[in-house]
């Protein structure tokens, strides 16, 4: 069992924050790494990018919306209960490197994912300018971390209930017309990611993007995370999960991501019928 | 079928014991095992037939040299606790042998009575006696050597894996598997489907090895939670490598990223290892086609469509370029596919994918082919008849035109070499790679085979591992 040691919610408990014991992979993990968590038995494989790694402690640490079956099921796991299974650390780390000057944007629980990327772009010498957005104020996360990580922060809301009011694109475009970028990383819904790397393509400028496809083993072998860069087939959980923005088809990983909604729904609403008849007793 | 047999009767004194199965249509919609096993009483009078040859064919047949006459003479006089002692001194996994060897082109094609009837079932009697074992027997182990205090890794817990667990800790040796999934067992968990061997003779046969002393550790992906030096410099002394070809193999046509076309081995590995038939009892869902189109012809692929038909499809079509001669699948579980209903689409292969505007398949189109000169592999090579294009409907594709070397561990161990298509190079006699204290078999080496053949290689290899520890490389 891979104890949880730390648990934290945010976004008025629509997003989780579990610090894990994985002593092995604490150890390994770099940023951009991801690990694939199973809460139990009968439980599915869902793979999430590492917020970050304590080695010293031993410890990594995830962060999740809840908008499933299994999310919900990862909900119900207090400090001391733990995930039968942790697997990683999986899948390519981040290339951090000197570049200039470099723009970390993120949306909704992408910032968890973000965020080791954004210090780790800090430490090796860039000037980083991070933008982080939500739908509203309640919903953003990490604000502090991200402003730690980064040298200038930038906050918006779809709804103007906190910071600037519209999306993260538009302060992106503020940037990139106020300055030469040397490098962009967009990490969030992949609407958001979509956007944010037609921008960067008119201005040029270099976008990493990191995704989050559906897969099972997360070493190769299924090939269910399979997605359309420049053309070609690649595998997200080996290859990836970092691609150029600019050559990845965005409406064909919308359209694989939707593959088992029918079958998730029908699965996250018998849940919720559950734990609610439970709750009553 | 029936009259065959009536005229194999005749020809020999006594025909072959059939093993009861069930019927056709009614294992088409479970996940039960198909053959039910022999009762004792069938099982002694199959091993009666068995004509105890002085230089038995038989064992020249078998990959791991099991002394068949010996446990089949046990079984005949009913002493099957010895049986399954005789089985094990040449094969820890019998009851998985059993059931998924390919004894048609070994121990029983090379039979004497094959000659002028039907071979012993020697497959059969293998899993009577293991099945026997498991139900009945006292649990006793087998001897152990006293510990040599030598410590080995096993990289991967498939057939190769457990077979070089089972011999080293028997030899005194300090054991532990690492394997990436969740559980131990390789290809026979995830790979094989339950109806051909059930998970829970995997799962008893790991378990042996543990009470053996063998240590499991699951979740450990070597090349990335661990690298081959880092288990070096834990102590391990010697680590063998038998990772299986696990990288599913695509046809590159256009369309091939719609929804509602997975690789078998997401398919297999959905319903055999997160058991996903069970859905909504589990978590994890599989698509349940109506239409469902299988690609290739070898064993995988009939274990995909007969799995698409036990998950509720109308109709299973398996579709393969060459003819029925060329089709890699046993015959037997060509013929058991077929006894379901699944369609056998010859000659055909598809250009390109359809798909509808929330980009899911909906068809596939197809053209026929025709056999020209033989190709490297020694068998005619398919070639397209032009304007022979057609459309077949279909809701779910299963891709099962082989598998590949996954590069995870060797692209991250440069010093362990390689061939072109990524698999490792080992000495076909010893498993040694050139990495020293490392070995490696099974479907790693040698490109995807049969399960018998790396238990083979594991074999040879943990001879070889042992003559190190105790000697030097």
């Amino acid at each position: 069992m891979f104890k949880i040691v730390k648990r934290e919610e945010m976004s008025q408990g629509t997003v989780i924050l579990n610090e894990i014991e994985a002593p092995l992979i604490a150890r390994k993990a770099k940023p951009g790494q991801f690990v694939i968590l199973k809460a139990n038995e009968t439980g599915e494989r869902i793979p999430l990018t590492m917020a970050y790694t304590d080695p010293e402690r031993g410890v990594i640490a995830v962060i999740y919306q809840v908008v499933g079956k299994s999310t919900a099921l990862f909900k119900t796991l207090q400090v001391g209960d733990g995930y039968q299974d942790v697997i990683g650390p999986l899948g390519k780390p981040t290339h951090i490197e000197k570049l200039g000057r470099v723009v970390c944007v993120g949306g909704g629980t992408g910032v968890a994912v973000l965020h080791p990327i954004t210090r780790a772009m800090k430490e090796a010498g860039n000037h980083v300018i991070a933008i982080i957005g939500a739908r509203t104020r309640d919903l953003l996360i990490l604000e502090d971390f991200m402003r730690r990580a980064s040298h200038e922060l930038h906050v918006c809301t779809d709804d103007g209930s906190y910071g600037r009011k519209g999306f993260v694109t538009h302060a992106l475009k503020d940037v990139l017309d106020r300055e030469t970028i040397n490098q962009v990383v967009a990490i969030g819904p992949v609407p958001m990611m979509k956007f944010v790397s037609q921008l960067t393509r008119q201005y040029g400028v270099p976008t990493l993007v990191s995704l989050n496809p559906i897969m099972v083993d997360g070493t190769g072998m299924c090939g269910g995370c399979r997605v359309t860069v420049g053309g070609e087939t690649r595998f997200a959980c080996v290859d990836g999960p970092e691609f150029d923005g600019h050559q990845v088809d965005f409406d064909e990983l919308m359209l694989r991501l939707q593959a088992y909604c029918e079958e998730e729904k029908a699965c996250f609403q018998e849940f919720c019928m559950m734990e609610e008849s439970w709750h009553r007793k | 079928m029936a009259e065959e047999a009536t005229v194999k009767e005749k020809k020999t004194k006594k025909g072959r014991v059939p093993m009861p199965e069930q019927d056709p249509k009614e294992r088409a919609r479970n996940f039960l095992e198909v053959p039910l096993g022999y009762s004792p009483e069938m099982a002694r009078e199959e091993a009666s037939r068995c004509l105890q040859c002085k230089n038995p064919g038989c064992v020249e047949g078998c990959p791991v040299g099991i002394d068949i006459p010996g446990f089949i003479r046990l079984i005949a006089s009913g002493e099957f606790t010895a049986s399954i002692r005789h089985v094990w001194k040449q094969n820890s996994l019998p009851a998985v042998c059993g059931r998924v060897c390919p004894q048609e082109i070994q121990c029983e094609g090379k039979c004497v009575l094959a000659k002028k009837g039907e071979p012993v079932a020697i497959g059969n009697l293998e899993r009577f006696v293991a099945d026997w074992e498991r139900a009945h027997g006292s649990g006793a182990l087998p001897p152990k050597a006293s510990p040599t205090g030598k410590r080995v890794a096993v990289v991967g817990s498939g057939p190769a894996g457990l077979t070089v667990a089972g011999d080293l800790i028997q030899k005194g040796h300090e054991v532990t598997i690492f394997e990436a999934f969740h559980k131990p067992g390789g290809v026979l968990l995830y790979g094989i489907p339950e109806f051909r061997l059930p998970k829970e003779i995997v799962a008893q046969e790991v378990n042996f090895l543990e009470r053996l002393g063998v240590r499991v550790q699951c979740n450990v992906v070597v090349g990335r939670t661990v690298s081959l030096d880092e288990l070096f410099a834990e102590g391990y002394q010697a680590v063998f490598l038998g990772l299986g070809a696990g990288l599913p193999k695509f046809m590159n046509i256009p369309g091939e990223n719609l929804v509602g076309i997975l690789s078998a081995n997401e398919y297999l590995t959905r319903a055999n290892l997160m058991k996903a038939y069970l859905f909504p009892q589990v978590d994890t869902p599989i698509p349940r086609g109506k239409d469902v189109v299988v690609l290739g012809g070898g064993n995988v692929a009939m274990d995909a469509a007969r799995t698409a038909l036990r998950l509720g499809a109308d109709r299973v079509r398996l579709v393969y370029r060459r003819s029925r001669e060329e089709m890699p699948a046993r015959a037997a579980e060509a013929h058991h596919a077929e006894e379901e209903g699944i369609e056998f689409f010859l000659l055909t292969n598809p250009v390109r994918y359809l798909g509808n505007e929330k980009g899911r398949l909906v068809g596939m189109e197809c053209i026929r082919m025709e056999l020209g000169e033989p190709d490297a592999s020694g068998r005619r090579r398919p070639i397209p008849v032009k304007g022979s294009e057609f459309t077949l409907e279909c809701d779910l594709c299963i891709v099962a035109v082989g598998t590949g070397a996954n590069p995870l561990l060797t692209s991250s161990t440069p010093d362990l070499k390689v061939n072109k298509w990524g698999y490792i190079e080992a000495d076909p006699c010893t498993g040694k790679t050139l990495k020293k204290g490392v070995w490696a078999g099974g479907d790693i080496v040698t490109g995807a085979a049969t399960v018998i053949l790396a238990m083979g290689a594991g074999r040879l290899a943990a001879n070889s591992i042992h003559d190190y520890l105790m000697r030097g490389w």
